[in-house]
């Protein structure tokens, strides 16, 4: 059961990943994410990060997809004209990506610790809620202040980047 | 073999495709609101491998790195966007290519 989860949330994660690359209608992009964040997210509960799974769907495929669909409907972004890119570019990421996909399950396999199985549920249980809870509170808590602090900058730099400038 | 008992290095394989994949939008598309969306590829791709090595070494600190990137990359998203949105203000336009000059 676990092999079939896995390989029809890779392949949908991987047909939406490049969707959205291939695509040029901005919206049918932005839909493109959001169905490749929320595959993540179930992807996610595979490993069994439920906490995790919960943020990415609240974060990513709510507060940033709104973002960007708010900035889509604002600017009126047309579809980006057809255009053939520079063959050498495609050839090129054509050629990489062929590489890579033939290369990892042959350089995969060299690592030992790759070769790893877990059946679900019998994990040590590295990620509840409570355990990074205490995690957060406790060890990382410095820099759980400083992502506090960041949020609050990135609210004022918005605020500031998006003003009317007040001479014109 | 592949087709077998999910390993590790399944899940550590299809995070390096999908940051391919996302590193691909970000070379060959030109508009910026695209580009960003091919960034956050990249990151959930980063986000992937470490919550599987998470998982399967039995750690919970790779999960709370993964917290903290959901944090920035939300800033990131909510700063990307302004500064887009300032420069349509400008140019009226968020091709990547029509922007190369240093001051406007």
């Amino acid at each position: 059961m676990e092999p079939l989860f896995f390989w029809v949330l890779a392949v949908g994660l991987v047909v939406s990943a490049s969707a959205l690359v291939a695509f040029r209608n901005p919206v049918t992009n932005a839909v493109c994410l959001v169905v490749a964040l929320v595959i993540q997210a179930a992807l996610f509960i595979t490993l069994e990060a439920f906490f995790l799974a919960a943020v990415q769907v609240i974060v990513y495929a709510g507060a940033v997809m709104v973002l960007f669909l708010f900035v889509i409907m604002l600017l009126d972004v047309k579809e980006e004209a057809r255009r053939t890119p520079p063959w050498v570019k495609i050839v090129g990421v054509l050629g990489v990506g062929g590489v890579a996909v033939l290369g990892l399950t042959k350089i995969v396999p060299l690592f030992p610790f790759t070769q790893k199985t877990l059946h679900w549920g019998q994990g040590k249980g590295g990620g509840s809620t409570a355990e990074l809870g205490k995690l957060l509170f406790t060890s990382y808590s410095p820099l759980f202040l400083a992502t506090g602090v960041l949020l609050l900058v990135a609210t004022v730099g918005v605020v500031v980047l998006c003003r009317k400038d007040p001479e014109s | 073999m592949i087709f077998g008992e999910i390993t590790l290095g399944h899940y550590l394989a299809l995070s390096s495709l999908l940051f391919l994949i996302g590193l691909a939008g970000v070379i060959l598309r030109r508009s910026l609101l695209i580009i960003m969306m091919s960034l956050e590829l990249l990151l959930n791709a980063a986000n992937l491998a470490l919550v599987a090595v998470a998982r399967f070494q039995g750690l919970p600190d790779p999960q709370v790195a993964v917290f903290f990137v959901i944090t920035v990359a939300a800033a990131e998203v909510a700063l990307g966007l302004a500064i887009l949105v300032a420069i349509f203000r400008i140019k009226k336009t968020t091709a990547a290519d029509q922007l190369a000059t240093l001051r406007f």
